[in-house]
């Protein structure tokens, strides 16, 4: 592991009046990595980027990209990092490519931007006006002015929302290659397979605290076994106390709706015949028992009581 | 795609750096300047309304009673450049750049290494291509219908002089409503300030066709940057008081533009 942290944030504390958005974050990530930092909306994600990327200063605490001050030193810093912002960031009459190209040129050493068009495909809506592409083409061009400068870092916030799983695919592709090629990648997003697939380091934070961090394999903890448990009607109050009292401390219980819960632990014939038992109990009628493997949205909904949106 | 990888790095390897200034201003004024004549809305206010002044105002102006002192193609022409001047560095700045604060477009520019001193020069180098475009247009329909406008050095060195002064004037006034409001209230807003000087502002008629407001008319950068052309292409002088009263405009509307103007 290289010794200084292409990005380093110390005791970052961020509000908006009254709102705390970002509440002593500590959060520092290697070079030529991929670093997620997931968490649900509103959980402090955006306003973590946008101060290393020097669009706000620290209230407390610090930031440090490439060892520089992204407000002081935005001048020296900014040429050698990407972003790409969530949501438009272009001229409603601009055309896909002349936006790309226009980007190029205010770099000194631009990638050929006829290769990185073929790469996000591109191509195909060059001369369409921006405002007349689709959610997940804008992204695209989004990722591709973020890579073009050949930065060292790129930020790049949601990248695959609102993409089809093509796009999705070669999105992450041209994110591992950028890995590859040594740039360093931190990213944001509410997806659990984004950040499973992707990320050598995730950062899960929530009201704008870190609440867990480590690679996949930390965080899931190679892999425990899990039941999804969904009735058909709600359960009675107070039945995920009585379902923890019935299977024991070696089993975790986490309700997720009024309708399911999670239960983390041994998936034995004896934990099953349990919550089968406990169900006849309660009077509820389970709709749907899924055994699986203990995976990142097990974990998140654990540690945050909350489920993240899906697709 | 294949992959083209030299010595072990690859097509991603950083090799960072902004370009030169200049060509990042470049770049920029290219771009706004594009942006905005492909703008159909835009070009109507940069061109098509100017022609129709002029030439509804060399057919007409007698008819609805007004008088110059000069022949009208040489009376309005001045003026409608003036007007020009006034629909690109004001309206169209302001309205577009209204928009760009919305869509962000501003903030995306703000994370390039375009600095935002090099935004402002790309955004003045656009506004002069346009407005050299109205000027060649507008002076040749003019010349058409048999404008004569003074060609001295001092004549042209003082009309070059209003269109630079004026620009900076409106720009800097344009900047601020676009800083100060939302997009559509600035579009709003905008198109009416550019209605209500043509009509009265002293830009395209002089000031003393208002009869006792004319004077007061002057002290309107609308007035100020009319009188400034008038002075240049038909009397062959250069108006230093109007030049002066542009100027001051332009401080004022960079202070204001200074204090208020939010990138986002």
């Amino acid at each position: 592991m290289p010794t200084i942290p292409a990005v380093e944030v110390s005791g970052l504390v961020m509000r908006y009046g009254d709102k705390v958005a970002v509440d002593g974050l500590d959060l520092a990530v290697a070079e030529h990595t991929i670093t997620a930092v997931l968490g649900p909306n509103g959980a402090g994600k955006t306003t973590t980027l946008e101060t290393c990327e020097g669009y706000r200063r620290p209230q407390q605490g610090a930031v440090r990209v490439l060892g520089l001050d992204p407000t002081a030193d935005q001048r020296a810093l900014l040429p050698r990092i990407g972003v790409m912002l969530q949501g438009s960031g272009a001229w409603s009459g601009v055309r896909a490519m002349e936006m790309l190209r226009h980007i190029a040129r205010l770099h000194a050493h631009p990638l050929d931007v006829d290769l990185l068009a073929d790469r996000l495909g591109l191509h195909d809506c060059g001369r369409t006006p921006y405002r007349r592409l689709s959610g997940g083409q804008q992204q695209r061009l989004g990722l591709a002015t973020a890579v073009v400068g050949r930065p060292e870092v790129v930020f790049v916030d949601e990248p695959t929302a609102g993409m089809d799983p093509l796009a999705r695919r070669t999105t992450w592709e041209l994110l591992e290659e950028l890995r590859a090629d040594g740039v360093t990648v931190v990213l944001t997003t509410h997806y659990m397979d984004e950040a499973e697939r992707l990320a050598d380091q995730i950062h899960i934070i929530d009201q704008g605290r870190m609440i867990a961090s480590g690679t996949p394999a930390d965080l899931t903890r190679g892999g425990t076994a899990t039941i999804r448990l969904v009735v058909t009607k709600p359960f009675p109050p107070g039945a995920p106390a009585s379902l923890q009292e019935a299977l024991g401390p070696q089993v975790s219980v986490t309700p997720i709706s009024d309708v399911s819960l999670l239960i983390a632990g041994p998936a034995d014939s004896t934990t099953l015949a349990t919550v089968a038992g406990w169900c006849e109990l309660q009077g509820v009628l389970p709709e749907s028992l899924n055994l699986g493997q203990r995976n990142l949205e097990d974990v998140f909904l654990e540690l945050t009581g909350k489920d993240l949106p899906r697709d | 795609m294949t992959e083209v990888r030299a010595e072990g790095r690859g097509t991603f390897a950083p090799r960072p750096g902004a370009a030169p200034l200049t060509r990042q201003v470049l770049a920029q004024a290219s771009m706004e300047a594009r942006l905005m004549v492909r703008n159909g809305e835009q070009l109507l206010l940069a061109v098509v309304i100017p022609v129709l002044v002029l030439v509804g105002g060399v057919a007409g102006a007698h008819r609805i009673g007004i008088h110059f002192h000069e022949r009208a193609v040489d009376a309005l022409t001045p003026g409608v450049l003036a007007l020009a001047v006034m629909s690109t560095a004001f309206t169209s700045l302001a309205i577009a750049t209204g928009f760009e604060r919305r869509y962000g477009v501003i903030k995306r520019l703000g994370a390039s290494p375009l600095p935002r001193s090099g935004l402002l020069m790309g955004k003045i180098g656009g506004l002069l291509v346009v407005e050299l475009m109205q000027v060649v247009v507008i002076s040749g329909v003019g010349l058409v219908l048999g404008w004569r406008p003074h060609t001295s050095v001092v004549a042209i060195a003082g009309a070059f002089l209003a269109l630079l002064v004026g620009t900076f004037a409106f720009a800097s006034l344009g900047l601020f409503l676009a800083g100060a409001l939302r997009a559509e209230a600035t579009l709003a807003a905008a198109n009416l300030v550019y209605l209500l000087l043509m009509a009265g502002g002293a830009v395209v008629l002089p000031a003393d066709a208002y009869g006792g407001a004319g004077h007061a008319l002057g002290w309107l950068p609308s007035g100020a940057l009319g009188e400034a052309m008038r002075t240049a292409l038909t009397h062959g002088n250069l108006a230093v008081g109007d030049l002066l009263v542009l100027a001051a405009w332009g401080a004022l509307g960079t202070v204001l533009t200074a204090k208020t103007f939010t990138w986002e």
